[in-house]
């Protein structure tokens, strides 16, 4: 059975211009030990979908519209605020995007990390220092002693996330939210910290949903990947089946405008188009407008996620469901 | 034939002082330490490294953005180093510059046709009746259309802002551009949009340039030739795709092995050479090559002295700082 299964979840950001339909009605699973990968480009609603979950998005503008979220026989969507903070940080962490910003300037990264054992485990201090040291050592980081009396701007930017880490993994929780995680690192620091999350994953049996648009670090840390785009997941699979067999032009517009897909100096392929305001109502498929595949049909029938070839395989193409049904 | 940007030995130190009425220099970063490099025109060289190793010091002092502290910079066959005032000016239309941000790289109240204009009329570039005409020529060179002249930059998306940055850097019509991480801040569809344009406007106006990236996937797209730093000195560099294919210095192996491929069975099989640590600070560098506490073939010799840039082989062009080359 799945750890978390999220089912229809809408999220709209009620704004003077209009309602911004972020994510419009989308369901994911995810199994304890996997991890699922959402790409998607800025504004395709992958990072308010995650943030829905834990009941980060600000309230008003944003209203969560519809869905359930299961975790545990529990809807996250309609837990109290209370019963909600009893799981956020405990049984579910999340790692954000950027080191800089997300450790707080004025507390001592050791206060910083056993906060979330002093607020949910009746823990001593004492002891909660020794587990914050060891968590560190997990992370890479030596000198603990000194570490911890530290403050955040004494460590580089790949050191703070990896507290960042650190700090979302002390509890040892179920899922693990990664937003981000390594966007603002340098290649060989996101190594590390990629390979760090997976060892951590396998020791404590962890489901990870990875966010981020560089399809590189999908395809190394995803089991299964969902494709966002105008805030509805447009494919999902598993990690071979949408770099191998991918059935959205999207996703193959996506993998054919990335630099590493061609030799050097090759003209590379690009979507031509900007991606879709999302305060209007699309009649059709969004991504009909910059689409090199689009039928007429495309513009005027909004498509749903049908599973292709493979079972664990959907796509959100007419197209492509029409030639698959043939 | 002479190369059409040399740089010699090239030193860019920052003293940080002490004291605020007899500040004395406590102590000196030294962001770019001796570095040497040549681009041939219409040739495109890519500078790659991790945050914090002078690869924007290096773009900005080679502009003389930032003073040179020793060393020489010549672009077609003139020392830059001891120019000073109009003389230099009359020097920077040559060379410009393109910011990764364009959020922040663009006066929030001051319209594409201000931007554009601005160094158009500073540099005496057209006369100024010409000014609208120019200003649109510039705005089609970059796929933007003129009729968005008026507009300010809020108004325009990541990847046309972007636009506007290159059009700016195009107004003078510059010789040489510094591009640093252009295409950092944008998403993968616009991304490719930008590389195109930079490569199309390289071939029209026979531009050279020094593309500044930490994405290795990119620079490996797009340059001619390829210099690796670490810590304010150039490791390795040579044909790009020699460096990217052969590397040769243990620094350039780790770094190229840690690019992700956007292919799901390479990267099950592929094996990373993980990096222990972080970079070392400028402020207080190792003893010898400055890569030893993180190498993984260093010797007693790596310890205590450096290597300067030396041939890798008979057959190759490439040009590493590595004690060992070749035994690894």
């Amino acid at each position: 059975m799945a750890l978390i299964s999220v089912k229809d979840l809408k999220t709209y950001f009620h704004t003077r211009n209009g309602v911004v339909r972020a994510v419009d009605g989308i369901s994911f699973d995810v199994e304890a030990g996997k991890t699922l990968g959402i790409v998607g480009e800025s504004g395709s609603g992958k990072s308010v979908s995650q943030y829905s979950l834990l009941g980060l998005i600000p309230m008003p503008p944003g209203k969560i519209e519809s869905g359930t979220a299961m975790f545990d026989g529990q809807d996250l969507l309609k837990l109290s605020g209370e019963k909600l903070r009893k799981i956020r940080g405990k049984r579910i962490s999340m790692i954000f995007q950027d080191p800089m910003t997300c450790l707080n300037p004025y507390m001592k990264i050791g206060d910083q990390l056993i906060e979330p054992l002093l607020t949910h485990f009746d823990i001593s201090h004492e002891d909660a220092m020794k587990k914050a040291a060891q968590a560190l050592k997990n992370v890479g980081i030596h000198e603990t002693e000194k570490r911890l009396n530290s403050y955040p701007h004494q460590f580089s930017g790949g050191m703070r996330q990896r507290v960042m880490i650190a700090m979302a993994l002390i509890t040892e929780p179920e899922l693990l939210i990664a937003d981000e995680p390594t966007t603002a690192l340098d290649v060989t620091v996101q190594a590390q910290v990629l390979d760090l999350i997976k060892k951590l994953q396998q020791e404590i049996n962890t489901a990870v949903i990875f966010i981020t648009h560089d399809l590189g670090v999908i395809a190394g840390v995803a089991d299964e990947v969902a494709v966002m785009y105008g805030g509805k997941i447009v494919e999902r699979g598993s990690t071979d089946d949408i770099f191998y067999n991918s059935q959205h032009p999207y996703t193959k517009a996506l993998m054919a405008s990335i630099p590493a897909t061609h030799a050097h100096g090759e003209r590379l392929y690009t979507i031509e188009g900007l991606p879709p305001n999302l305060t209007k109502a699309i009649p059709g498929c969004s991504f009909a407008p910059r689409c090199g595949e689009c039928e007429d049909y495309c513009k005027t029938t909004k498509p749903e996620l049908e599973v292709m070839e493979s079972p664990s395989h959907e796509s959100a193409c007419l197209k492509y469901q029409k030639e698959h049904r043939a | 034939m002479s190369e059409f940007l040399e740089v010699e030995n090239l030193k860019t130190h920052f003293p940080i002082y002490e004291g605020s009425f007899f500040p004395k220099v406590k102590a000196v970063v030294k962001a770019v330490d001796g570095v040497s490099f040549h681009v041939k025109r219409g040739e495109i060289l890519g500078l790659v490294g991790e945050s914090g190793c002078g690869k924007s010091t290096l773009g900005r002092t080679v502009l003389r953005l930032l003073d040179i502290t020793e060393g020489r910079v010549s672009l077609d066959g003139r020392d830059l180093a001891p120019i000073k005032g109009k003389e230099l000016n009359r020097y920077r239309t040559q060379m410009q510059m393109i910011f990764q941000d364009p959020y922040a790289s663009l006066d929030p109240r001051m319209t594409v046709y201000d931007t554009l204009a601005e160094p158009l009329m500073v540099h005496n570039i057209v006369p100024k009746a010409d000014l609208t005409k120019e200003v649109s020529r510039l705005m089609n060179t970059v796929g933007l259309a003129p009729r968005f002249m008026k507009k300010y930059p809020h108004e325009f998306s990541g990847g046309q802002r972007q636009r506007i940055s290159i059009a700016r850097a195009l107004a003078l019509r510059p010789k040489l551009i510094v591009a640093d991480e252009p295409v950092s801040a944008l998403d993968v569809s616009i991304q490719s949009q930008i590389l195109n344009l930079l490569l199309d406007l390289r071939k029209e106006l026979d531009l050279t340039m020094i593309f500044i990236s930490h994405d290795l996937s990119v620079v490996r797209y797009i340059s001619d030739r390829l210099a690796v730093m670490y810590l304010g000195k150039i490791v390795e560099t040579g044909d790009s795709k020699e460096v990217f294919e052969n590397p040769q210095h243990p620094y350039t192996k780790a770094l190229l092995s840690a690019i992700p491929q956007p292919d799901p069975k390479r990267e099950r099989d592929s094996k990373r050479i993980l990096l222990e640590g972080d970079p070392p600070s400028p402020l207080n560098p190792p003893t010898g090559c400055s890569f030893h506490p993180r190498c993984a073939y260093a010797t007693a010799e790596c310890k205590t002295t450096s290597q300067n840039l030396a041939p890798v082989g008979k057959n190759s062009q490439t040009l590493a700082a590595c004690h060992r080359i070749g035994q690894f």
